[in-house]
């Protein structure tokens, strides 16, 4: 598989580390650019003087990443907009479990992709927001050796608590869209519980994956 | 034929990738990597100037003539170090932006993902490729599969990815592939999608140039001195 396509998930891989990266310290009214900016530094800082990490602990990122990255992170945002109109349709249990179910792989596979990380340089844009902004969309570049530069885009939400990344999109793919397509053909052919369950057994995989490592 | 490729892959090209990958220095393989892109980026200049990007082409030419001279026939991307960033353009990606739409998606055989308009666009390409141009055939069959083994090894982690991604492979490659071409015929600001609408299918007429994409706010396209941004190390 030679395409140009393929290119993009080793953009995927590069980028999904920063992806990740949207955390930070909880602070409210941090401006979301310096949020993503301070845990995407942060994130990195630790992987790179983590040896455990370097050594291939799978289950170091995962904590590392629900401890830093999840908190800034709106899951049942990005779920919503990801299962779209089946959304209304589902009872506020199918809901709980979809966001939980889809929450992990996400987690799982951007731990996988930090394990990609290697010599990239970030490119914080600066945001030119008005005060009165509830939506933004937070600029990065990663600058790599020998390739264009990849852009990653956080769209983010104001909340009670600080902002929220509730997609990201990496090379203009959005991670929430691109899911779309496949979970309307998942509950289209075996209903919100099927796709409750694909996603479950998904996870169940890659977790078994990750212990024989 | 998406199978088949997933065959093929796995069977032939992946695991001889892998060993490209692990037994070769990196600075080789970057080497490599380095020289091939330097003659793409003859004709990523051609079709910026055809898509009536002066500025870039001319970055774009530059990089060629410095990383030509100064970089040992473009083993090393000097060009990338003093802030002429590399570009990604091809016919296909020209025709988006002349207003011509994707057509239905289709898998070509060992090339992969692509739609009847990047179709056309790389036959182009292929045509123009100094590669295929190459004499004698022997040298040029080396480069060509030396150009494809580099790539693979390049993408090793990235398709593991989608592999633990995915709940359908196809679908996911499909709809990334397309966001993916979208995204860059805009140079990356397409124009917003709903949010709740599905962004695929109604992209079978990508609009004609939105000659406001242009000046979207904050869109880096030409190379931005290095000083402007605000550039941290990552390591």
């Amino acid at each position: 598989m030679l395409s140009s396509f393929s290119r993009l998930f080793r953009m995927l891989a590069v980028g999904a580390l920063s992806a990740l990266a949207s955390a930070a310290f909880a602070q409210q009214d941090t401006p979301p650019d310096v949020l993503v900016k301070n845990v995407t530094l942060e994130v990195i800082d630790i992987i790179a003087k983590d040896k455990e990490i370097q050594a291939g602990n799978q289950r170091k990122v995962v904590d590392l990443i629900e401890a830093k990255v999840l908190p800034h992170f709106n899951f049942t945002s990005m779920t919503r907009l990801a299962v779209a109109t089946n959304w209304e349709k589902a009872t506020p249990e199918q809901k709980k479990r979809l966001v939980e179910e889809f929450k992990t792989l996400l987690v799982r596979t951007y731990s996988s992709a930090l394990s990609a990380y290697g010599d990239q340089r970030f490119d914080f844009r600066p945001l030119r927001m008005k005060p009165t902004d509830t939506d933004v969309t937070v600029q990065v570049r990663i600058i790599q050796k020998g390739a264009e530069p990849v852009n990653l885009d956080y769209d983010m939400e104001k909340a009670p608590s600080g902002w929220k990344a509730y997609d990201v999109r990496i090379g203009g793919v959005s991670l929430v869209a691109n899911y779309r397509t496949e979970f309307a053909n998942e509950v289209r052919t075996i209903g919100i519980d099927g796709l409750i369950k694909s996603l479950a057994s998904k996870n169940k995989g890659q977790a078994a994956r990750a212990e024989k490592k | 034929m998406y199978g088949f490729n997933e065959s093929l892959d796995e069977a032939v090209v992946k695991p001889v990738a892998t060993a490209y990958k692990e037994s070769l220095p990196e600075i080789v393989q970057i080497g490599v990597r380095n020289f091939f892109s330097n003659l793409e980026d003859i004709f990523i200049g051609v079709n910026n100037l055809l898509q009536g990007k002066p500025v870039e082409a001319a970055s774009d030419w530059t990089r060629v003539a410095l990383n030509t001279v100064f970089g040992g026939v473009g083993l090393l991307d000097w060009a990338s170090e003093i802030g002429l960033e590399k570009h990604n353009e091809d016919f296909g990606q020209t025709f988006g932006r002349w207003g011509v739409g994707d057509g239905p998606y289709l898998v070509w055989p060992v090339l992969g993902s692509s739609t009847l308009r990047d179709t056309a666009g790389r036959i182009i390409d292929i045509r123009v490729d100094p590669l295929r141009n190459h004499k004698p055939i022997a040298t040029r069959n080396v480069l060509i599969l030396t150009n494809g083994i580099s790539r693979r090894a390049y993408l090793l982690d990235a398709s593991r990815l989608l592999e633990e991604a995915a709940l359908d492979k196809y679908v996911f490659q499909r709809d990334a592939h397309l966001q993916r071409r979208r995204s860059l015929i805009h140079d990356g600001s397409p124009p917003r999608e709903s949010a709740s609408g599905r962004p695929f299918s109604a992209d079978a007429g990508v609009s004609p140039v939105p000659a406001s994409s242009d000046s979207d706010v904050g869109q880096p396209r030409a190379a931005l001195p290095p000083a402007l941004a605000t550039s941290v190390r990552g390591e």
